[in-house]
Formats: structure tokens, sequence, C-alpha cells
């Protein structure tokens, strides 16, 4: 299809049919493949809505919404005039919605006349009940092509329809979801604060919210919404354009609220949502760690976890005394000063000889770091003084005199690690600004600049390194005094990818990011082997978080909360066009334009 | 006067971690020819304190050993090769490491258990087992291709303009996606490739060298698609394209060359090598999981550097050295030095010799090929 013709179709059944056709075969194929891996089936044990809907159809109904926004999306190239969506629009959705329903249906009479069991395991009676809602074929065909055709037009009429109501569908439906998948939450708080009846209110007994109080809370939702239309977003963009002294004192006030939250919330949760805010703050101080590395340095450190693993195997040897080779059986609190000291120097040593490398050698180097240092901790070699396979165990918990931190009682264990963050995000905060952040930074966006602009890269690099070992050392020493006990299949190479995406994902380079991708992510889908407020996403997280990495690449490469500069840097390209069409002040060029027109005339 | 002045010497920096860096090489090379003389001190005569110092239970490699081990070290040199000349083509024409293409490997390597599984339930396997193998050799090959080329259109057409970094970190997604994917349709359990028939199997003696069947096998079909690509990329025209865009994309373009669709050919000729290493890897080691692809993927990436990114000859030869290093140093260089249960360091291995060729010669053994913006 012609450029001219997807600008200016004369009527709604002109469409772009290879457009359609793509869209229709990805949402097909999206929703098979959904199906296939049985995400849908493990999913539908979770209510979303007592007896009406579950996470299961959820995750399936959203596969044709999304294809049906993305295929009635307009490509506007710079500097054309974009065209009134409508009718058009409305008909690509409902188009690639029922085919994607169309492909569910194929997939249904597939299951039904073939077995495939063997090669594919969720090939099973279950699935087909799933799809057919256990009402036989022909109802289950149909009703998919149609639900299907419908959510594809809805998805696509969110195109059409103004921008109030589309914040308002999308903050209901957000919420809704929100709260459902908070259920643990809500009902642990509410237990906490003595207002059980709140829960009892709101989530049916076998979970889920009953259908009164989500239409209820959904009505509520959006009332509010429509009423802070415009509202929220004028409070965030006076946030972004204050300065100096005015927005330090705003961000110290909004930093001092989650610091009292964080100290008070714990106190009214129950022992399943502390450990769960225990591993979050683990995992966050691990982020916040690669933050400096990845985000600030700009070094790919694939190998993270090898720090991670430092940090635990010293406090699991100099606190334990079941450590096989040497039991000082330290304090926690002196172990620390040894962890530094190990973390640092570990830091130096892998550091040292792939500073030099171009950045995506170096990412595969420390990849091999961090493997080498897990094997070498399995190892016969280094077993007798690291307990190989069998680990260290018996890593007394944290005497502070007053209390004991240890896993039995994961508040303590948050407060600890509490502590760790606060640290952690302190001395990022400070370095962002400081002449090694600023080189860092500038490291980042342009080595050889930097280097000729006189910064010492390699000891700058070096210094990120360091720094970032020593905050994943902390954490490392945390999981011992919390687990109990050290082995080295805690520290995979897989735990260092996961921080990754937390990063990359919240916002590379951005405290702020880093701390909403670790509650976020780590919260809700779960670590390597912890799980998260869903858990039955527990077989599927890792097939999320490379989803969600590849997609946040492909979109959103400076993540959900940028930090300014990056983004920046990551759009160059984009806003220098963008200056460029709008006659912006950009000195030179418009300079250079001139002078070359006199140039002209004169001759 | 002020000429005097410009030309004091250069401001020497850096030069702890330099001087740390030449300790790391002395310190490592020490180790290695230590190891090395106490292996062969032991060889001549086991009894010798040199050889009991580190390793008193010392007593030497029978030569039918040793040979076992360069087969060994061969065939799964060969197969980090096939591997390895994915990553070197794409590094060669794009620029960046594609992470996923061990995943690529394990598509091939899963595909053939599915395909050998069902051949074996309905008996071709034992009476027609040549047949079975082209066809499951075929049939890794369009997976493992399509695998590829799905993964360049989706995941690195959109990037191929941004920083050398995104596109890496966005393998690493696309590589925890196939793996994930391949778990939820498969499932978790170690897929056993069925047993080769016993007359290819049995132990063969050539030139005195006593080789299994099944590593004969895969010597010959590692050999073959190996020439058959040097074939491919050396004499015909869309090889010749590739070379030319590998050199350089714009002029490429200039020539007449439709960089996309020879950047798609790239992915594609590198899942179809990936996809018969799979299928060597199932006959090989018999067993499949979703996770089979992860450590033969960072190994060939290894090789890949060894023989000197961007170099398909080097490729190979990487991979073949990979492979006979972590099948050899273990014995000769750890054993030696007194380092119990050398068997387990068989990846830390690996893992040294990429970051000793990185040290030493960052640019592999052969020699490096990238496109004149990708050597700064």
């Amino acid at each position: 299809m012609s450029a001219a013709a997807a600008l200016l179709p004369s009527s709604a059944l002109h469409q772009d049919w290879r457009k359609v056709f793509r869209w229709g075969l990805i949402c097909g194929g999206s929703l098979i493949a959904l199906c296939l891996v049985g995400m849908p089936v493990e999913l539908d044990r979770r209510e979303i809505v007592e007896r009406y809907l579950s996470l299961g159809y959820v995750s399936v109904l959203l596969v044709p919404i999304c294809a049906g926004w993305v295929a009635a999306t307009q490509i506007v190239l710079e500097g054309f005039e974009s065209r009134k969506q409508g009718l058009y629009d409305l008909v690509t959705g409902l188009l690639v919605g029922v085919l994607g329903g169309g492909g569910l249906s194929l997939l249904m009479v597939a299951l039904d006349s073939w077995n495939l069991r063997d090669p594919l395991v969720n090939w099973s009676p279950k699935l087909l009940r799933f799809l057919t809602y256990e009402n036989g074929m022909g109802f289950g065909a149909g009703a998919w092509i149609i639900t299907c055709g419908v959510l594809g037009l809805a998805g696509a009429s969110l195109h059409v329809v103004p921008r109030v109501v589309r914040r308002v569908v999308a903050i209901v439906l957000m919420g809704l979801l929100a709260l459902s998948v908070l259920e643990s939450a809500v009902s642990d708080l509410s237990e906490g604060f003595r207002l059980e009846w709140l829960a009892d209110l709101i989530y049916a007994k076998k979970g889920g919210l009953t259908l009164t109080s989500a239409l209820v809370v959904g009505i509520v939702m959006a009332v509010v919404a429509a009423l802070t239309d415009g509202r929220v977003k004028a409070v965030t963009n006076r946030y972004r354009e204050m300065e100096g002294m005015e927005r330090q004192k705003a961000s110290i006030v909004l930093f001092a609220v989650v610091a009292v939250l964080c100290i008070v919330l714990p106190i009214f949760l129950g022992k399943i949502m502390n450990e769960l805010l225990a591993n979050v703050g683990i995992f966050l101080l691990l982020a916040l760690g690669l933050n400096i590395v990845v985000g600030l340095a700009g070094l790919l450190d694939l190998g993270y976890v090898a720090f991670f693993a430092v940090g635990g195997y010293t406090t699991a040897v100099l606190t334990s005394p079941n450590s096989p080779w040497f039991a000082p059986e330290l304090h926690f609190g002196v172990s620390l000063i040894f962890v530094v000291i190990f973390a640092a120097i570990v830091g130096l040593i892998i550091g040292a000889p792939v500073i030099r490398m171009r950045g995506d050698y170096l990412a595969i180097v420390t990849l091999g770091f961090g493997e080498i240092i897990r094997l070498l901790f399995m190892s016969d070699w280094l077993g007798p003084y690291f307990g190989g396979a069998q680990g260290i165990t018996n890593v007394p918990g944290v005497d502070l005199g007053f209390a004991t931190v240890k896993g039995t009682d994961p508040r303590s264990v948050f407060y600890l690690v509490l502590f760790f963050c606060v640290i952690a995000i302190y001395v990022s905060w400070r370095l962002q600004a400081s002449r090694l952040g600023r080189a860092w930074m500038a490291i980042r966006e342009d080595e050889q600049v930097a280097e000729a602009m006189g910064i010492n890269t390699v000891s700058a690099k070096l210094m990120a390194f360091v720094v970032g070992a020593v905050l994943a050392a902390f954490s490392g020493a945390v999981l011992a005094a919390k687990v109990g006990s050290i082995f080295p299949t805690s520290f995979m190479i897989l735990v260092s990818i996961i921080i990754l995406v937390v990063v990359i994902v919240g916002g590379m380079g951005n405290i702020a990011g880093v701390l909403v991708g670790s509650v976020v992510l780590i919260g809700v889908l779960g670590g390597p082997k912890q799980p998260g407020l869903l858990q039955e996403f527990q077989n599927f997280k890792l097939l999320i978080y490379g989803i969600l990495l590849v997609f946040m690449m492909l979109k959103r490469p400076e993540g959900l909360v940028p930090s300014a500069r990056r983004s920046r840097e990551l759009h160059q390209d984009e806003f220098l066009q963008d200056a460029w069409l709008k006659g912006d002040k950009l000195g030179i060029d418009d300079d250079e334009i001139e002078t070359g027109h006199v140039e002209e005339e004169s001759r | 006067m002020s000429a005097h002045t410009i030309s004091t010497n250069p401001v020497k920096r850096l030069i702890s971690v330099d001087r740390f860096l030449t300790f790391i090489r002395i310190f490592l090379v020490t180790m290695i020819v230590v190891g090395f003389l106490a292996f062969i001190w032991q060889q001549i005569d086991a009894d010798n304190p040199f050889a009991r110092w580190r390793n008193p239970g010392a007593r030497g490699l029978t030569g039918d050993q040793f040979k076992g081990l360069i087969v060994s070290g061969l065939s799964q040199g060969s197969m980090y090769g096939l591997i390895a000349l994915g990553y070197s083509m794409v590094y060669g024409v794009l620029g960046f490491i594609n992470f996923a293409h061990g995943e690529v490997f394990m598509v091939g390597a899963m595909t053939g258990f599915i395909a050998s599984d069902k051949f074996q339930a309905n008996g071709m396997w034992e009476s027609n087992f040549l047949l079975c193998l082209a066809l499951i050799i075929v049939m890794a090959i369009f997976f493992s291709t399509f695998t590829a080329v799905v993964m360049e259109r989706v995941a690195y057409r959109p990037l191929r303009s941004s920083p050398r970094l995104i596109p890496l970190i966005t393998s690493i997604g696309v590589s925890f996606f196939i793996q994930n994917f391949v778990l939820g349709l498969f499932g978790p359990a170690t897929k056993s490739y069925p047993r080769l028939p016993e007359w290819l199997s049995k132990q063969r003696s050539i030139f005195t060298f006593e080789i299994a069947g099944t590593r004969l096998l895969v010597l010959a079909v590692a050999a073959v698609s190996m020439t058959a690509l040097w074939y491919f990329v050396e004499r015909t025209k869309t090889g010749k394209a590739m070379r030319a865009v590998a050199e350089d994309k714009e002029i490429a373009a200039l020539m007449g060359i439709d960089v996309n669709r020879t950047i798609v050919t790239t992915f594609a000729v590198g899942g179809a090598m990936a996809g018969v290493g799979g299928i060597l890897w199932g006959l090989m080691f018999r067993s499949v999981t979703h996770m089979t692809g992860f450590l033969p993927g960072v190994k060939a990436f290894t090789a890949a550097v060894v023989g000197g990114i961007g170099n398909l000859g080097g490729a190979m030869a990487g991979g073949i050295s990979l492979g006979s290093a972590e099948s050899i140093a273990p014995l000769i260089i750890l054993e030696p030095l007194g380092v119990p249960g050398v068997s387990q360091l068989k990846d830390a291995v690996a893992f040294t010799v990429l970051v000793l060729v990185l040290l030493f010669r960052p640019s592999g053994l052969f020699g490096e090929r990238l496109s004149s913006e990708d050597r700064a």
C-alpha cells in the first residue's frame, strides 16, 4: 500500500489490507503462543473479579486490545499533517481482533482433533475447557471471534475517543487490576489496622474482587480520574520545572514522606508482606549498585552477581560457626568492614582487566567472571574453604543488643535492608552531582571526549566498579544474615540479568527510577527465587522479564522514570530533528543557512 | 624556550593499573608454564619431586587418554566453531554481540529432539538412520533460521542506528524470552535423544586414534557445513554482498546491494549453522533442555573472539582451539598444579581463555575483520 493511500483512505472499507493481515496474524499468533505456553490456564486460578473474570482470561483478553490499539495507530511522518481518526481505524481494529479470534478458534479445533501432548506439554483438555468455557466448540469459536473483534474495536476506539475518556478508561482498568493484584497486601494491611471489614467488603472469600466492589471502586475511580484530569500532570510538571533550592526542598519532602511510610508501614504488615518487602529491599540495594555501574558510568556489567556472592560468602565465613576452614565467628557489624574491603578488592581485580575493553566485550567478560566465581565457590578445589555445593550454613542473625535481625523475623530484616538502602541512595545521590559522578556521565556519553577533557577515565571506571561492588556486597551480607545460609546456587547469572531488567525498566541513571523498577518488578513478579505478589506468575516471570527487556529497549530505552540527561542522550537524533523542523534556534545551523544564501546571492 | 616547554614528557598516568595488568599477565603465564612443565615432568617420570610437589598422586596420562582428550576437544570445538560462525558474521555486519544466538542453537537441538523422538517412535530411526539424520538436520536448520530471522526483524532491525549497547541488552532480553518460551512449550524435563544405531556409534580406530563413531559423524558434518559456508561466502554473489555490507553498509547500498536483505541473509546463514550445531550437540550429549543454549553460546562467542571476530575461518579455528583447551587444559595445567576436581572447572577454563585472549591479543589469534566504523 502506498503511503498516500494510508494517509487518505477514501472509505472505511478501503483498508490497508497488508497491515490488517499482518496485525491480525500477529494477534492470532500471540494468542496461540500464549495458550501453548500455558499462561492462561495457570493464571486461571487467580480471580480478578469473583466468578466473572480470572487473571487467565485477562491475559488473553489484553492481546486483542493491544493489537487493535497498535494496528490503528497512525504513523505520522515528520512534517505531515495527521489524519483525523475515525470509522476507518475502528474497522481496522475490528478486523484485527476478528482475525486474532479466528486464530484462537483454529487452535481450539486443532486441540479437539489432534493430540500433540507429547512435545507440547500444555496441549491439554484443560486448555480446551478454558477456551470453550465448557460450552462446546461452536459456542467457544463464535464467542472468541466476537469477543476478540469487539476488544480489537475497543483498542482501536481508544484512538478515536476524546483524551479524557481514554484516560478514565485506562485508569479504571489499571486501578482495578492493581487493586486485585494487591489483594494480599491490602488485606494484610487492613488486618494490621484492625479494619478487617474493609478487606471483607472489597474482596471475595476465595480471592478476587466481588462484582459490587469492582463496580463501586470502578465508578469512584472514574469520577476521580475525570476530576483530576490535567492536574496530576500540572503538579509533576511544576516539580520538573523547579530549580535549585526549591526542587531540593520538594525532593526532601517527598523522600521524608516515603521514609516515614517505609518505617511505619511494616509495623502493620504481616509476616509474608514483610518478607516480600525485605526481598524488594535486597534487590533494590543491588539495583542501586548496578545503577552506578551501568546507569551512571555506562559499563554493562553482566556479572554483577559476583559481588553479591562475595558479600554473602564473606559474611558467612566470618560469622558462621559452621564455616569449614576459618570460623572467627565475628559480629555482623565487624564482618561488614571486611565485606567492604573484600568487595573493593574483587571490584578492582575484575575491573582492572576489563576497563580498557570495548563496551560489549566488557559485558561478556564480566559475565564470564560472574560465572567463574560461582563455579569456584561450587568446585571441590575451594570446597574445603567455602563448603562447595553444600554452602555454609548456620549464619547467625545480626545481634543489635536490643533486637536480633534474622530470617524468621522479616520485619527486622526489612529495617536492616532499609538502612543499607538509605545509605546507598544517599551515596548515589551525592555521587551523581559530584566530580566523580559527572566524570562517569561524561564517560558514558563519549569516552574519548571525556578523556580529552582531562578526565582520568581509568580511575573513574574503577571507582564505579568499586562503589557498585561494595553496595552489592552489602546486599549479599544482608542475604546471608536473612537466609541463615549461603549456597552457590543463589548466585546464578540470572540474578545479574534480573537486576539489569529492574534498572532498565525503572530508568537507568535515575534513583527514583530504580526504586520504582524494583518495587514494581520484584514486588509484583518476584526475584529469581523469591515469589512476588502474583505468585501464580512464578513459572512465567522470566518470560515476562525477557519480553519487558526487549519491549523497553525498543520503545522506551530510557525507562519508566527516565533521567532527563539519559533520555536526551538516547533521543539525540529526534531532538535535533524536532528542533530543526520547528525552526528552533540552533544558532549555528541558522547562521550557516543564512551565510549560504548570502554567498549564493553574491555570486 | 617555548618549544622546550611544549615538548615536556607526556603525562604518564594509569601506571598502577598497567602494573597490575602486567602482574596479572605474568602471573597467569607463570601458572600456565609451571603447570605445563609439571605435567611434562610427570609424563617423563611420575616419581620425581617436581611432579609430586603439588600433585602427590600424579600418575601421568597414557597415550590413549591423551588421544581421547584431543578427539573430544576437536569434536566439541567444531561444534563451538559452528555456533561461533553466527556470532562472528553478525558482529562483522552489525557490530553487536547477538547474545541470543545460543538460543538459536538450542532451538535447533530441541527441534532435533522432537523430530528424532517421533522417528524413533515409528521405528524409522533404526531402519533408515541416514535419512532420519538428513531430515532432522533440515528441520533444525529450518527452525533455527526461522528463529534467527524473526529475531532480527522484530528486535534488532528497529535498533540499527542506536548505540552499540542497546541491541546487546535487547539480545539478552530475546535470549531470556526464547529460553522461557521453549520452557513453557516443552516443559522443564531434560529431553534425551534416542540412541544412535550400533553400526554408527561403535569405536573405530583411525591412525591409532580410538574414535567413537558419533564423534566422527560430528566432525564430518561440521566439516561439510563449514565447507558449504565457505563456498557460500567466498564464491557466491550473495556472499560477496555480505562481505561488502560487513565492510561498509553505506557504500554497499550505493553499489546497489539491498542491505536489509543481506543482513537477513547473514542472520539466516548464522542460524542455519547454529541449527546444525544443535543437532550435533544432541547426537553427542544426547540431552537437551531449555538452558542448553546458554553456556555453549557464551563459549562460542569466546571462540569467535579467540579466532578474531568477523573472521570466519578464525571462528572455526577459534572454536577448535577453545574446545581443545577446555578438554586438555584442566588435566595438563590445573591438575599438575594440584587442583582437585578439575573437570568441574571446564567452564571456568573457557572463560579464562577469553580473559587471556582479550588481555594479550584483543583482536584474536587470526585478526579481526570489522567494518571501518566498528574498528575503533
